[in-house]
């Protein structure tokens, strides 16, 4: 059973590789790190389970930890501005989330 | 010469989907152009050795390869991505022969030498007989640490892995002064227009 659900967490793995390579803009490629993060996570928590030592789950947990707080760390880079076409925002510097305000305009 | 059958087991086949993710991915990061894309693969290709030492024991590997790997060094290349460009230079094609024969050489004579390399998992193997053995059997009754790599890294190499600590704590105070203070804090203004725009060109 182990083997069945290790099988199908490669497979989703794989499936999120497909994003990363060809992901269009940085946030599929974000997504697609993050998710793969996640099935790491997974992998490792089922690997402690079926060689029989399920102290390996505080090993993925604290993966998950680092792969939240590097996720944030990347998406703190990026100032998201909404694209020039849209409608509702005449104003080219116009922020796209107004909790973003506080943050000091880049360079 | 004797020889060891390697047992073709599910770890067997779980080790071979991860190298031949991380091989793929190691073939994304060189075609691609688009730096940010490249630092996100990077990030994935250490979280799949992360995975991949797990499978091998090599538990703090792991995570030291995960928290260095895809933590900090994703948000290091980050600031150094941001103060250049976003797309690396086409190579020039004058200088890839040399460089391809280089690599091709290289890498031949490395595949000529795993054919003296032992089977894998061969218990009559230098790595497995001789000091490993040793390894295997004080470690318990020297230290009450039940992972042997952990034992030694901390505590039979501990002054070496004192060096390490040091070297990798001077090489991230460098890093973060080249970079600088505020390349940590800004961040740049990016749109999907932009990125969509770089994909295209």
């Amino acid at each position: 059973m182990f083997a069945a659900a290790i099988a199908a967490v490669i497979a989703a793995m794989v499936l999120a590789l497909v994003r990363a390579f060809a992901g269009p803009s940085l946030y599929d490629r974000v997504l697609a790190g993050n998710s793969f993060g996640t099935k790491t996570v997974l992998l490792i928590g089922l690997m402690g389970f079926i060689t029989g030592r399920p102290d390996f789950l505080d090993i993925a947990l604290l993966y998950a930890l680092i792969n939240f707080t590097a996720t944030l760390a990347i998406l703190r880079f990026f100032s998201y501005r909404r694209p020039k076409a849209a409608p509702a925002e005449p104003a080219a510097e116009a922020r796209a989330d107004p909790s973003d305000a506080d943050k000091e305009p880049a360079a | 010469m004797n020889t060891f059958e390697v047992e073709l087991t599910p770890a067997v086949y779980l080790d071979l989907a991860l190298l031949t993710m991380l091989v793929l991915v190691a073939i994304a990061m060189l075609r691609s152009r688009h730096l940010f894309a490249v630092v996100m693969l990077s990030g994935i290709y250490s979280l799949l050795s992360a995975a991949f030492f797990v499978s091998l024991d090599a538990v703090d590997v792991a995570f030291t390869e995960a928290a260095v790997g895809a933590g900090v060094s994703t948000v290091l290349m980050l600031g150094g991505m941001l103060l250049t460009a976003r797309r690396e230079k086409p190579v020039t094609p004058g200088r890839a022969p040399t460089a391809l024969f280089v690599v091709l050489a290289a890498g031949a004579a490395l595949i000529y030498a795993t054919i003296d390399m032992p089977a894998f998992g061969d218990p009559n193997a230098p790595a497995n007989s001789a000091v490993g053995q040793d390894y295997v059997e004080q470690t318990p009754n020297d230290i009450a640490v039940p992972n042997i790599v952990t034992a030694v890294l901390a505590s039979y190499r501990g002054f070496d892995t004192l060096g390490e600590v040091m070297v990798i704590f001077t090489a991230g105070v460098a890093v973060m002064l080249l970079l600088g203070a505020g390349s940590v804090r800004g961040g740049r203004e990016v749109s999907d227009v932009d990125a969509e725009k770089d994909e295209n060109a």
